[in-house]
């Protein structure tokens, strides 16, 4: 397509939490547009797996079983990828945990373990990236957050404190990597059929209430995740820095409208009796 | 292949303001997508040049005198399209212009000009489309706003309002047509040099400074994003206004 780079031709690219769903979905896409995919996770079996089909489109994968709540298992993943493939071109900071609870009866470990994993786990990779993309002078750093980072969605408390930290931080990181022509941009998802959200799509009931709040009407797979860090990794994004990019099905725009109001979360998750009963 | 979502063969694509600058860019970068292009402004020589151009690149076209301020204009388009091609996938809202003048000092009818020219031509041509897109059920919109519809900038306050207005339109217009699979997206431009706006950025230095990636916008900057949205690649993103600004807007104006 002439001018228009969307290819990843050449690249390098470390995605963690790539064993499963949306990480799984961006280390293939990666892959099928040319990139050298690094995979990183908790689960080396799971992981195996995601290299297999990187391997099948042509590329190389390297697999490094990685906590990003340890700090040295986000120091390794970085040394090893830069032993074995000689550089880093992109980051894509994927691996995130959720704990569905009301902030006020969140206890203090909950809300460590989110800020840890979701949060500074984005930093501490970025940081250590980004010394060998300011060498390179050039590197493109993906954050995947949520939609729960720009709104106060109920029961997300601590996991939403650390999305809307994430946001914060690729803008931070954005305004100082810019100068050596390295970009941290963001994805806002929305609703999208992982693991993680399990509980609402595999029940037809839940999967349908919650759809009807997305204007969409219908739950993201993570391909389509992945298409926009695809965007974002690649030259067609070289002038797209310290953005930030919803892709919710216009979940967030709801605002007023009152047909797409409400949120009724299935019975296990419900703390606050109704007054009726 | 993941590249192929991103191709729009097949599709026909409206854009508006495609005589120059980044109009003309986005018409280019459509045909390059093999999208068949209805390049649309007021000014016909600059609109055949925008046709010729996409033939030399082997592209498809078809040059539209119209002026999208008016609805009568604007239906004229529209049936001119569909009479030609059969259908409407992609509009690109660009037409818009601006000039500086003290808030306190602007006159009635120039506040009149700047709205109309930026702000009801959109919803002009997003709601006469937006019918045909009803009817076809698929259709992407995509709006080209302004990092001044998000930040303050003096001495365009109506321009200002105007792209502000832009995004709210999209996010409104995106809830009204997505149970239809209508999707209503935007980019908001930073400091983009075209043929246009060359007066304004006459000191690429100071520019240098105060942009974050170190350079003015060149249009082609905004074209990937306006192929992401109008593509398959971006299905599930709808009200959306992607910034492409070379990080301008996170950056406060200190020593510049």
């Amino acid at each position: 397509m002439g001018k228009i780079q969307f290819s990843l031709e050449g690249k390098i690219a470390i995605v963690t939490g790539s064993s499963r769903g949306i990480g799984k979905a961006i280390a293939i896409a990666f892959a099928d547009a040319g990139a050298d995919v690094v995979v990183a996770s908790r689960t080396i079996s799971d992981l195996e797996k995601t290299a297999d089909e990187i391997h099948s489109k042509g590329r190389r994968a390297l697999v490094v079983r990685t906590d990003i709540s340890r700090q040295q298992d986000i120091e390794n993943l970085i040394e090893t990828t830069v032993n074995e493939f000689g550089s880093i071109d992109i980051l894509v900071n994927n691996a995130a945990q959720l704990i569905l609870m009301l902030p006020s009866m969140l206890r203090d470990e909950g809300w460590d373990k989110m800020i840890n994993t979701n949060l500074r786990s984005c930093f501490i990779s970025s940081r250590e990236a980004s010394k060998f993309m300011i060498k390179n002078r050039k590197g493109s750093i993906i954050n995947i957050g949520s939609v729960a980072g720009t709104m106060a969605v109920p029961y997300e408390s601590a996991y939403a404190v650390s999305k809307a930290g994430l946001i914060h931080l690729t803008k931070v990181m954005a305004g100082e990597l810019s100068h050596y022509n390295v970009r941290v941009n963001s994805i806002e998802v929305g609703m999208v059929k992982t693991k993680m959200t399990e509980a609402v799509w595999s029940n037809p009931q839940v999967a349908k209430i919650f759809e009807q709040g997305i204007p969409m009407h219908r739950i993201a797979e993570p391909e389509e995740i992945a298409a926009v860090a695809l965007f974002l990794a690649s030259d067609a994004a070289s002038y797209v820095t310290g953005a930030s990019i919803c892709v919710d099905g216009g979940a967030s725009l709801a605002g007023f409208n009152p047909d797409i109001q409400g949120m009724t979360l299935p019975e296990k998750y419900r703390i606050h009796k109704e007054s009726s009963e | 292949m993941i590249m192929d979502i991103f191709n729009l063969k097949d599709k026909v694509a409206i854009v508006t303001g495609a005589g120059r600058g980044i109009g003309k860019t986005i018409a280019l970068g459509l045909a390059e997508a093999e999208a068949t292009v209805i390049v649309v402004s007021r000014t016909k020589e600059q609109i055949e040049e925008t046709a010729a151009a996409i033939a030399e690149i082997g592209g498809k076209s078809l040059a539209i005198t119209a002026d999208v301020r008016s609805k009568e204009k604007v239906e004229y388009l529209v049936d001119l399209t569909i009479n030609n091609f059969g259908k409407i996938d992609i509009l690109v809202n660009n037409a818009g212009g601006m000039f500086s003048v003290k808030t306190m000092q602007m006159s009635e009818n120039q506040w009149d000009v700047i709205i109309s020219e930026n702000l009801k031509s959109v919803f002009l041509c997003s709601q006469a489309v937006g019918k045909i897109m009803m009817e076809q059920r698929s259709g992407s919109i995509i709006n080209i706003a302004s990092i001044v519809g998000i930040v303050a900038q003096p001495l365009n306050a109506a321009y200002a309002a105007s792209k502000a207005g832009v995004i709210n339109l999209t996010k409104t217009m995106a809830v009204d047509l997505a149970p239809y699979g209508i999707r209503v997206n935007g980019i908001a431009p930073g400091l983009i040099i075209t043929p246009g706006t060359e007066w304004l950025y006459k000191n690429p230095e100071s520019m240098s400074r105060a942009i974050p990636l170190a350079r003015g916008g060149r249009p082609e900057d905004i074209i990937g994003g306006v192929i992401y949205l109008a593509s398959d690649a971006s299905r599930y993103v709808t009200g959306e206004t992607i910034v492409i600004d070379g990080g301008l807007l996170i950056k406060p104006p200190i020593n510049q």
